[in-house]
């Protein structure tokens, strides 16, 4: 679907000097609702360069929209601009900015009601409340859009892609930045995420909401309020990601809760407060991850059970694993890398000869009493954990990579 | 010219003096002597500022020395028991009392009466006791103080060192030094010194000269007339 | 002051203590950056080493320094010179020759392996900047527990009993404080008493470099504002001059009264 989308748009370039309509402060149609109003389905409407104010252009045919450069539309009263409700929609190359905050509407710069085959490509999307507003969509493709608001608390701010109750969705290329969450998908399916960059929002960089069968790939998340969130999802791969400096109580790279059945490859965690934060995750495959100086690279709460964590990093991080009793069972950690491992390879086989265990004494501590941090890697407690080691008694018994790498996995 | 006025002192529930008054005069040499633990070498201390009185007054031409520091320039001292930095080489060892001190020096002729020339560019560390008291009368006497105080300072100098050390002390004192003494060599006293002041338990049971000692207490050598002047239970009548 | 401190210093440079107290701190930063094959981790682990080593050597050092040079104080003390001059400057130069051994004995593998050029030059300013600090915070110490006791057995004992107690003992106790008022908010009590202890202090500048990422994770406005902006590094920085300095004074006052 994503392969004939392409196509499509190959098509509507060509097409693109042979505008239909043009639109500028020179000509006799001096608005965008007035080209919109008068074209003829199928036709494109060309936008010169200037500034536009205007509102509530409803599309309810099918047209390409295609600004010149320096085509820039001002939301009137900061009011929605587009409301696309027809299939095979092209918006491209057009900034829009200054939009109201609401608190009872979904104001956005681009609404998708009920549509198919819509292309929203290379605009710049600016101090809109919500960017892109897509609800009951199919085959959508957003590609190359800025997307940068300013949003300073979450009640008051939104989302800049948000998708609803879609379908084969191409999120590519995007960067967004400072919304409440940067990417939010709720009730999608069969859809990719790919390449997007999306940093400094106040909640999450990219949420999931019961949403399956999707895939994400070489995105950037960085310094968002809380990270990632995958919640309630099933198969969802998540593969090649960037999840840096989401730093804060309760900020992890990425949550996981009610999961199941997914991949978690070849990302890169890096100083996060949380790596990945896990709740009832199951049968998951974590592999081949990097893990470099989180305060904790896995916590895991409530059951998360047969998952399976194979060949992945953990270097330099405060703690490499936290959990509370019990709540992390039937799991299986094989052929990490694990920086604090200190054991040897008498037999040179490239494996430590003894076991590792990645919860110590002190993470128990803190989980219970959490300003104890304060004493962490204080001589005292170096003691305590290295006492507990040689005679364990409160870190759980069966949580041990038992095959550990004694050099840093080099992924392909 | 030094002047102890009412001098108490202890350590802790022993007390060393009580009220003491003392006077030295200009020059000559002065002998400060007694049993162990009489506090000859608290008073000496106390002179240099080492040792703090709890009571009373030092006075050092006509000044109280109790808060200052300066004076000490006019004090050549020995200490009794001379253990120097031990990475230290000998003439660096007297090179920073030089420095310290600034004053005009004569530390050569004193390196050859006690014949130290080869030991100049050893450590402090790898001399001799013998040694160590040699260099140390050498940084004592190099300079050419108004007063001297000498506490001890034949220990462990061979007979040939002792004699030039008795040489060096007459020499110092015809300069018209103030010279004070501690020893438990009575030749030394015998032969040098013109005034004695015996303490016992912090109190100063004698001061005056050999002859006067000798007289007083039947003897024909200080050794003896010191014998029974401590034999003698009943000091008071003697205190002077 | 100059004077003694200079003599005191190359009177230390010479000695077998301090070449071998160089000597070994090369070997360890040296044996870090091979073994561990990656710059941030030696660098993490040399400072971890270094709260313990360069407080623990300082605190050996002052006391052995101090009864080995009575007599030399006593040389000097005949001198013209002024109390305070004296005893200041001979723990200067003691505390200079400890800390350029320091310096110079963990430096030069790092320069060598051309950490200057790296990522980590700033970790490895701080980890030498707290080395300097703690080692010259506890040759003050156990200079004045020399100075107050006569005799050097019990100044030694002492000695390493107040290293024990600021090294283990204290965050012992202050984890025990911490589990027990569990329901009461600990933060600001925890951030003032772990002031009271330089090597805590310094251990707060590394947990600044090195786990800030676990130390945001703290809910807390005091320990966010502390660790989340420069006033801790501000505030650890003031309080590690203020436990230099501190002894020094500790060591003039004892010094002006003291009998020889």
């Amino acid at each position: 679907m994503i392969r004939i989308n392409i196509i499509f748009l190959l098509f509507l370039f060509s097409m693109q000097s042979y505008a239909n309509i043009i639109v500028s402060s020179n000509s006799d149609i001096k608005t965008i609702k007035q080209a919109v109003e008068i074209a003829k389905d199928g036709e494109t409407i060309l936008i010169k360069e200037g500034l536009y104010e205007e509102s509530d252009i409803v599309i309810e045919k099918s047209l390409k929209i295609i600004g010149e450069d320096e085509a820039v539309i001002k939301a009137k009263d900061g009011n929605k601009v587009f409301i696309i409700n027809s299939d095979n929609v092209l918006i491209k190359n057009l900034t829009i900015k200054d939009m109201k905050t609401s608190y009872i509407e979904d104001i956005s710069a681009i609404k998708i009601n009920n549509s198919n085959s819509v292309i929203i490509e290379n605009n710049t999307l600016i101090n809109t409340f919500f960017g892109i507003y897509a609800a009951n969509c199919t085959n959508l493709i957003i590609r190359d859009n800025n997307i940068i608001s300013n949003a300073v608390e979450q009640s008051s701010s939104a989302n800049g892609i948000h998708l609803w109750k879609c379908k084969n969705i191409l999120v590519e290329n995007n960067h967004v930045e400072k919304h409440r969450d940067g990417i939010y998908f709720e009730f999608v399916k069969n859809s990719l995420i790919k390449n997007n960059y999306s940093k400094l929002n106040l909640r999450y960089g990219l949420h999931f909401m019961f949403s399956d069968n999707n895939r994400y790939y070489k995105n950037r998340f960085e310094d968002n309020g809380a990270g990632v969130a995958v919640m309630y999802s099933n198969n969802i791969e998540m593969i090649e990601n960037d999840f840096v400096e989401n730093w804060g109580t309760n900020a992890y790279g990425l949550l996981l809760k009610e999961i199941k059945d997914s991949k978690i490859n070849n990302n890169l965690f890096k100083t996060n407060t949380i790596g990945i934060f896990g709740e009832s995750v199951i049968r998951c495959q974590f592999e081949h991850n990097d893990f470099m100086n989180n305060g904790w690279a896995l916590k895991f709460i409530s059951s998360s059970e047969q998952n399976n964590f194979l060949y992945n990093n953990f270097i330099g991080n405060t703690f490499d694993l936290a959990t509370n009793k019990n709540s992390i069972s039937y799991n299986v950690f094989k052929n990490n890398y694990w920086s604090s491992y200190n054991g040897y390879d008498l037999n040179k086989d490239g494996i430590g000869d003894k076991p590792h265990k990645p919860v110590d004494l002190f993470s128990t501590v803190i989980s219970d009493s959490p300003v104890a941090i304060i004493l962490l890697r204080s001589m005292f407690v170096d003691m305590m954990n290295f006492a507990e080691k040689i005679v364990p008694v409160i870190t759980p018994a069966g949580l041990e990579d038992l095959e550990p790498m004694m050099k840093e996995i080099k992924h392909d | 010219m030094i002047k102890f006025e009412n001098i108490s002192k202890s350590f802790g529930k022993l007390t060393v003096f009580d009220k003491l008054n003392l006077e030295i005069g200009e020059s000559g040499i002065v002998s400060i002597l007694g049993p162990n633990a009489s506090g000859k070498t608290t008073l000496i201390k106390m002179l240099l500022g080492m040792v703090i009185p709890n009571n009373g007054n030092i006075i050092y031409q006509n000044k109280s020395i109790l808060k200052d520091w300066n004076y000490r320039k006019d004090i050549s001292y020995l200490p009794q028991i001379a253990h120097f930095p031990e990475n230290l080489r000998v003439k660096e060892l007297i090179s920073l009392v030089k420095n310290i001190r600034q004053q005009d020096s004569d530390e050569k002729e004193l390196i050859d009466i006690f014949k130290l020339g080869n030991s100049l560019d050893k450590k402090l560390g790898h001399l001799s006791g013998g040694t160590v008291q040699k260099v140390n009368l050498t940084l004592c006497l190099m300079f050419d103080s108004p007063v001297i105080v000498l506490d001890e300072p034949s220990n462990g100098l061979d007979p040939i060192a002792l004699v030039n050390l008795k040489e060096l002390i007459s020499r110092e004192k015809e300069k018209g030094k103030l010279i004070l003494l501690t020893t438990h060599i009575m030749s030394l006293v015998e032969e040098l010194s013109e005034r004695m002041v015996f303490l016992l338990e912090g109190n100063v049971v004698f001061d005056g000269s050999n002859e006067k000692l000798k007289t007083m207490y039947q003897a024909t050598n200080i050794e003896k007339a010191l014998a029974n002047l401590l034999e003698n239970g009943n000091v008071e009548n003697i205190k002077i | 002051m100059w004077k003694i401190l200079k003599y005191s210093f190359i009177d230390l440079f010479r000695s077998k203590w301090i070449l071998s107290y160089l000597f070994f701190f090369f070997i360890v930063s040296e044996g870090l950056i091979y073994f561990n094959g990656n710059l941030s981790k030696s660098v993490a682990s040399l400072m971890n080493i270094i709260l313990f080593l360069c407080s623990l050597i300082g605190i050996m050092f002052g006391t052995i320094y101090y009864y080995n040079s009575k007599e030399f104080i006593q040389l000097i003390l005949a001198q013209p010179l002024k109390r305070s001059s004296i005893f200041i400057g001979h723990y200067l130069g003691m505390n200079l020759s400890l800390v350029s051994a320091f310096v110079i004995g963990t430096g030069l593998p790092f320069l060598l392996n051309g950490v200057i050029f790296s990522d980590f030059a700033d970790s490895f300013v701080l980890l030498l900047l707290i080395g300097v600090f703690l080692t010259s915070i506890f040759s003050a110490i156990s200079y004045y527990i020399s100075l107050k006791s006569e005799n050097r057995i019990a100044g030694f004992g002492l000695s390493i009993f107040i290293w024990l107690f600021f090294a283990v003992i204290y965050d012992g106790l202050l984890m025990v404080a911490l589990l027990y008022f569990e329901d009461y908010p600990l933060d600001k009590f925890s951030l003032i008493a772990i002031m009271f202890n330089p090597i805590d202090i310094s251990r707060i500048l590394i947990l600044l470099k090195l786990d800030i990422s676990a130390m945001m994770g703290y809910s807390g406005a005091v320990f966010s504002k502390f660790f989340g902006t420069y006033l801790g590094m501000s505030i650890s920085m003031l309080m590690l001059m203020l436990w230099s300095l501190v002894p020094i004074i500790f060591i003039n006052k004892s010094a002006k009264s003291k009998d020889f």
